[in-house]
């Protein structure tokens, strides 16, 4: 755990008193809120314009004309607003405290949902960006990863809140230079099985097989057992297999970080063998190459808009790839991997008509019911229908537009993100943060120990990759 | 010093084929010199009744432009167009000025992670005023036609590492050798204003630091006057040589090509970027440019918005590079950085939008620009923030930055608002050269898009 100075605890109670007293004032299960006379781009039912959108109980209770709210309701005039669903971003790290297990290259036992950091100011930022679901994987480093969370932005909230309901469970696979750790190799370090492509599909058949085995001692114990046998030994309880039979099982989603077209029909083919799908391709720079082959494994793809050359395994990737696979047929959606990147998913999607010309709801679609469908919860998120949760956000303008910005963020229609509410925050806690300077504590020292770094990191070009700043 | 010679006569050789090039020689397709290799034929072009955002003037409707021996011949509404001239129908479309990022490592690097004999970035040691991006601009990289089909036509093409990390070059982003791609081949010389760095920042490798901030501090002014010594060294390695050039009886200095290198900057003739983000150091970095007598440009700026009044007082012009960045204190408001741009042109002071990056990046200058438009920056602000801004900032708006006649013909044909994310680019000239709009990544585009 990293170690909060002063100042930061100060901002921490500054910042959580600011919500909690917004909270008090809109309390989220019980408020109505309804926006008028929006362009509401709904993905599932087209883009309505002149239309309402009613918020009750932290769902949409209805989207159409002239729609009647209680009088208590919060009114926002939308004219001239777009209302698109939250976005949903499939590649996040933000709020993980820790993000690679390295050590071995099973690692199906460690789950980032003990590491959230529910006050990481990242999440902020993203619910700016219109962002209010993330799918937080392990890192890359191993062949086979931990296991993944799928959160709902809740920034003011007790962790508890964050976990999205009702979300597939998930785990991160690795292909290619990352777990091979071709650009991570220490002094001193020993190097680790695998150091081959080759070698990772030794590591993931390996594990399949002992999971298979697993999976059949259990299934003879419970058959044993329900021939009421005396006398029996149930087999020990494996928690690296355990999540590697829901995956056999069909219960756990695999989310494959790949980059090269070679290693993915590998990993098809792997899957195959044991019978199981791959849910996404996370990253798939290549997957333009072998787009056919994604679409008839019936996996979907999860990829930046145009990063490339940042390393070798990313140097054949083209800002053309969303536009061939969704052609092909495969679920695209475009993620961040990155806190930055997370804050304008927008302009990431927008992209896709810029490179390939995907229509408009093609590219809308990228970073709201793709992204859901590929976690399993298209279901509550991803487009805007009455019964689904009300998660969403006002645009001042299209938000494929590099010229719009974020009003209200909603998330189960508790307004996360407020520009408005931001702006007038923003000189008390000036006033707050210049008293806080001269406080003893915070004096700049003549000597003395200095300051540790927060955590608000800079990544250059090349860190943004999860790979790179979190290998 | 034979690369000097080289480049030297490749500029003048430049310079003399953009003022004499016989239009008829220009107008052969065939021309042997440039043919062969990846510098395109100059042309007779008129780009008709098109949408003209000429930048400097008004936004000309139905206009036309007339691109003749590698300049802007005409450009207005009522141009007769001149016989010869291959026609470019734009109705529909808009015509604008090439984009100028000055932040960037453009065809220094080709692959940053894991092959390392790709990068040509940064150099060994503190001190390497000597050394030329120029030198090592790789013509054939395929970051420069990703980069141009999106319309950026120009960069400033900088070294970075150590305290002075060498000289950058302004370069066209067509060429098939460095001094076809030279526009200013020796531009800038980039020195990293020394900073107390008092943490690591996270990452694989977070650095661990002596935590006594006075000692970083202290360190910091150590590199601060290592600095300052060697531009003196330079200032007096002028003068003696001035003096032994006009008497020969002199004891003849030595020639020493690291001080030579400085000579033109400690004289002010040629500007100085210094990398610096934090209020600190830029306020450090244009004190010790004040008291060297050197032209300052700041490059990074993130807190630039702290300090208007001072860079306004100072006239010192600012390369945003951190628009997309995060802000970099976990306090800061979350739009910082997307508003500094708009906060500085609130205040007069002179900046320029870069997107900071390597290489692989830099195509996506346009929406760097956009988001600071879309957090209060005019869009037509944000349009010369990546055009005009950037070549008055190297004082290059007599040849780049607008549709004007005489200029480069640097000019970027599209079916939209050239910020716009969904904006397509149609049509490309560099120096007066229709460029095919193909890269590394249409080529693999159009081999396996149609793969069933």
């Amino acid at each position: 755990m990293r170690r909060l100075t002063f100042i930061h605890l100060l901002m921490y109670s500054v910042v959580i008193s600011g919500i909690a007293t917004a909270t008090a004032q809109a309390p989220a299960t019980s408020s109505e809120t309804l926006i008028r006379n929006a362009t509401v781009l709904t993905i599932t039912r087209g883009t309505l314009t002149n239309t309402d959108v009613l918020i009750r109980n932290g769902k949409i209770a209805g989207v159409g004309n002239n729609l009647k709210a209680s009088a208590n309701a919060r009114v926002i005039d939308g004219t001239n607003k777009y209302v698109m669903p939250g976005i949903v971003d499939c590649h996040s790290h933000s709020m993980l405290d820790a993000i690679n297990e390295g050590s071995l290259s099973v690692t199906s036992m460690v789950r980032t949902d003990d590491v959230l950091n529910p006050h990481d100011v990242d999440l902020y930022r993203a619910l700016a960006g219109g962002v209010t679901t993330l799918n937080l994987l392990h890192g890359s480093a191993n062949a086979i990863g931990g296991l993944n969370t799928v959160v709902k932005v809740k920034y003011g909230h007790p962790v508890k809140d964050f976990f999205f309901p009702g979300a597939m469970p998930g785990i991160k696979f690795a292909l290619g230079e990352n777990p091979k750790r071709s650009n991570f190799i220490l002094p001193g370090q020993p190097r680790r099985f695998p150091a081959t492509r080759m070698g990772v599909e030794e590591v993931i058949r390996e594990a399949f097989s002992r999971a298979r085995d697993y999976q059949k001692s259990w299934d003879e114990h419970r058959a044993a057992v329900a021939r009421r046998e005396k006398n029996l030994i149930a087999p020990r309880r494996d928690l690296q297999l355990e999540p590697l039979v829901e995956v056999l099982e069909g219960k756990r989603f695999v989310h494959a970080h790949c980059y090269r077209a070679d290693e993915i029909l590998m990993l098809i083919a792997v899957a195959n063998e044991f019978g199981f799908k791959i849910k996404t391709f996370q990253h798939a720079l290549e997957g333009y190459k072998v787009a056919k082959e994604i679409a008839e494994h019936g996996a979907g793809a999860s990829i930046f808009a145009d990063n490339w050359a940042y390393k070798i395994e990313a140097y054949d990737a083209i800002p053309y790839n969303a536009a061939i696979m969704t052609r092909a047929g495969v679920v695209v959606s475009m993620n961040s991997d990155s806190d930055e990147r997370a804050r304008r998913l927008n302009i990431e999607a927008a992209k896709a008509m810029r490179y390939g010309d995907v229509s408009e709801l093609e590219a809308l679609k990228m970073i709201t019911w793709n992204p859901a469908f590929q976690l399993g919860i298209h279901g509550r998120v991803g487009s805007i229908e009455t019964g689904k949760d009300a998660d969403l956000a006002i645009w001042n303008g299209h938000p494929l537009s590099v010229y719009s910005r974020v009003d209200t963020t909603f998330v189960d229609g508790e307004v996360l993100f407020d520009r408005e509410r931001d702006l007038t925050r923003r000189q008390p806690f000036l006033s707050e943060r210049q008293q806080l300077e001269q406080a003893e504590p915070n004096r700049p020292p003549q000597a003395g120990p200095a300051r540790q770094t927060p955590r608000g990191r800079r990544p250059t070009a090349q860190q943004e990759t999860d790979e790179v700043a979190h290998p | 010093m034979k690369n000097r010679k080289t480049f030297c006569f490749g500029l003048v050789t430049l310079s003399l084929s953009l003022l004499f090039a016989p239009a008829s020689a220009a107008q052969q397709p065939g021309n042997p010199t440039t043919q062969l290799g990846v510098t395109f034929p100059r042309g007779v072009y008129a780009i008709t009744n098109a949408r003209l955002v000429t930048v400097s003037g008004p936004t000309i409707e139905n206009g036309t432009v007339v691109i003749r021996d590698g300049k802007i011949a005409e450009v207005g509404a009522n141009i007769s167009v001149p016989a010869t001239a291959q026609l470019i129908d734009a109705k529909g479309l808009w015509v604008y000025p090439g984009m100028f990022d000055l932040g960037t490592s453009l065809g220094l690097v080709e692959v940053g992670s894991g092959a390392p004999g790709t990068v040509d970035t940064t150099e060994v040691g503190d001190f390497n005023p000597h050394v030329k991006a120029i030198a090592a601009i790789n013509p054939h990289s395929a970051h420069i036609g990703v980069t141009r089909v999106d319309g950026v036509t120009n960069t400033l093409t900088l070294p970075v590492g150590g305290l002075i990390s060498g000289q950058g070059a302004v370069i066209n982003l067509v060429g098939t050798t460095q001094s076809e791609m030279a526009v200013v081949p020796h531009a800038a010389l980039v020195i990293n204003y020394p900073r107390a760095i008092t943490g690591g920042g996270g990452g694989f490798f977070p650095v661990t630091q002596p935590a006594n901030l006075s000692e970083l501090v202290t360190a910091a002014n150590r590199q601060v006057e290592r600095i300052r010594q060697i531009l003196r060294d330079a200032e007096a390695y002028g003068r003696a040589h001035d003096a032994y050039s006009k008497d020969k009886t002199l004891p003849r200095p030595d020639r020493n090509l690291m001080l030579e290198a400085l000579v033109p900057y400690v004289r002010g003739g040629r500007p100085v970027v210094f990398r610096a983000d934090r209020e600190s150091d830029i306020r450090g970095a244009i004190r010790f440019a004040e008291e060297m007598k050197l032209k300052p440009i700041i490059l990074g700026g993130d807190d630039a918005w702290k300090m208007t009044a001072f860079l306004k007082e100072k006239n010192v012009p600012v390369i945003l590079t951190g628009v997309l960045d995060l802000p970099s204190r976990e306090d800061d408001f979350y739009d910082t950085l997307y508003q500094n741009a708009a906060k500085l042109r609130q205040a007069g002071v002179r900046f320029a939008i870069s997107s900071g990056d390597s290489g692989a990046n830099v195509r996506n200058l346009p929406f760097y620009a956009g988001m600071a438009a879309a957090y209060g920056l005019p869009a037509d602000e944000a349009l010369k923030a990546v055009t005009l801004y950037p070549a008055q900032i190297m004082n290059l708006a007599d040849r780049l930055g607008s549709i004007e006649i005489g200029k480069i013909a640097n000019i970027v044909v599209t079916d939209g608002d050239l910020l716009e994310t969904r904006t397509h680019v149609r049509h490309l000239f560099i120096d007066g050269r229709q460029i095919p709009l193909t890269s590394r990544h249409t080529d693999l585009n159009d081999a396996f898009k149609n793969r069933r």
